[in-house]
């Protein structure tokens, strides 16, 4: 377990990333769920530009709880959303902004994690639920997008030092380690059945 | 009234109950690796930055829903489901918490955490009290993924069940923000299991059925999720669940129905008591009632 330290824009040292690492970043990171993914796709598509620059940076599965204060914004709570649901856009939402990691909780699946290998990129996760910890990390809302969409699903743009622990979950090599944990489950099924009486 | 329903739902969503803390410090120890005792150790420190900076101790403060236990003779009977709602909204403003109802045909969001019958109210009455019993649940989306209710051959028995709960845990690994609480409900029909399910969840962590028998089997069936060795947040360890709470009635000879519900980590429930002059007490987090309403 090999623990790093990274400044945005993150260049190719996201490529020394390895499943199980921890990382810690600083600089900006910009969230996005569901409903941002599926409009940033569209205006990509429709070959416009986004209304904030991904390339180097870090996209965070997070929908904050926020407080305005005066005309500034405060992030309150900030932990991440699960990122199961990010699965079906974040292959091509890597490939078209050249965002470098991905962070969220629960994992995700083969297509990102050929588009970690194709990209050299990174999945981490931030452990799901720690919100309050994860907003003293924040330094400064930059900016916020696409309010309109709620505030959950908004794009906040954030500053933030020393973001972490984060996991590395998938490898800039395509490896899920997750799929690890799973498999390891899997073999111990017949020991739980066991436990229960249950016969398979 | 409306204050201190709107300090039960602001409250919930910065401290967790004490059993809850206990569970996570004790699955720390029983941690073998490194990572996943790192894993609990940045749960453990988010929730003292929750409680000493006062802010909800997760992003996702969860849809609102109320169990409340009135009595026949509780004199405000009528008020409590506008008091409720209202504090809901006063709660969202004040805590902050963040809006989480959204429409389901259109997608909006209400931003204040209201809607359509949300927050949704579980009511029953006690005959002969004139007190009632209000819990707040703040129910997060993550942890929903493992919900289900499934009727099952009455062949299929109790190991049926075990087998369904293993292997639900099982198939959604790290989603649900594990270590999570189990809660198992049983009985002839789909929307009783789930509602004994989610109603079992409402007991501390560690506290057992009162039937000795289906109290073993909640222990066995937590030893036995937690060989699965998924661990906090899925990086592998010790501790998949916290604790398993089953609840049964009687099924009908034909139909064995059975609901799995899980709370996350972040069990955020609390309890006040309303008395029949209106005063309160809280009954979850003893602390509150010293400093005052």
């Amino acid at each position: 377990m090999v623990e790093h330290r990274f400044t945005t824009p993150i260049g190719e040292e996201s490529r020394r990333l390895r499943m199980g690492d921890i990382v810690y970043i600083t600089g900006t990171v910009i969230t996005a769920r569901d409903a941002a993914h599926r409009r940033a796709l569209e205006i990509l598509g429709r070959g416009e530009k986004l209304p904030v620059d991904f390339k180097g940076m870090a996209v965070y599965h997070m929908g904050p709880v926020v407080k305005k204060v005066g005309d500034k914004w405060e992030i309150v709570s900030a932990g991440p959303t699960t990122s199961t649901r990010l699965e079906t856009y974040e292959a091509d939402f890597l490939e078209k902004t050249g965002a470098k990691i991905v962070i969220g909780k629960g994992g995700m699946g083969p297509k990102t994690a050929e588009a970690c290998r194709r990209l050299g990129t990174a999945y981490a996760i931030y452990t799901g639920g720690a919100g309050a910890l994860a907003a003293k990390s924040v330094r400064k809302v930059k900016g916020v997008e696409w309010l309109d969409l709620g505030s959950p699903e908004a794009l906040w743009i954030l500053e933030v030092e020393d973001f972490g622990p984060l996991t590395v979950i998938i490898d800039p090599e395509g490896r899920n380690f997750y799929d690890e944990v799973r498999a390891k489950a899997k073999a111990n099924l017949t020991e739980a059945y066991k436990m229960m009486g249950i016969t398979v | 009234m409306i204050k201190a329903a709107t300090r039960l739902i602001s409250t919930a969503a910065i401290y967790l109950p004490q059993d809850v803390k206990d569970a996570l410090r004790q699955a720390q120890e029983s941690e073998k690796e490194e990572l996943p005792k790192k894993v609990i150790g940045s749960m453990l420190r988010n929730l003292e930055v929750a409680e000493s900076e006062k802010r909800p101790s997760c992003q996702d403060t969860g849809t609102v829903i109320f169990y409340i236990k009135t009595g026949e003779k509780f004199p405000y009977l009528n008020r409590l489901e506008k008091v409720l709602r209202e504090a809901t909204v006063a709660a969202t403003a004040q805590t902050p918490l963040r809006p989480n109802s959204v429409n389901i045909f259109t997608g909006k969001n209400s931003g204040n955490n209201t809607g359509e019958r949300i927050p949704w109210m579980e009511w029953e009455i006690v005959p002969g009290m004139d007190t009632a019993d209000v819990t707040v649940v703040l129910k997060g989306g993550g942890s929903e993924s493992p919900s289900m209710a499934k009727v099952i051959s009455p062949a299929e028995g109790l190991k049926g069940v075990y087998k369904i709960v293993i292997d639900d845990i099982f198939e959604q690994g790290p989603k649900p923000c594990p270590p999570v609480i189990v809660g198992v409900g049983m009985g002839p029909t789909a929307d009783i299991a789930m509602k004994l399910a989610k109603k079992a969840l409402l007991r501390k962590v560690g506290q057992r059925n009162d039937d000795p028998e289906i109290a073993k089997i909640e222990v066995n069936l937590k030893d036995a999720i937690n060989k699965l060795g998924w661990g906090p947040h899925g990086v592998g360890g010790e501790t998949t669940a916290l604790d398993v709470h089953i609840d049964a009635v009687n099924r009908h000879p034909a139909s064995f129905a059975v609901g799995v519900a899980t709370a996350c980590w972040e069990d955020r429930r609390n309890t006040m008591r309303i008395r029949s002059d209106g005063r309160v007490e809280f009954l979850t987090h003893d602390f509150l009632n010293r400093e005052g309403v």
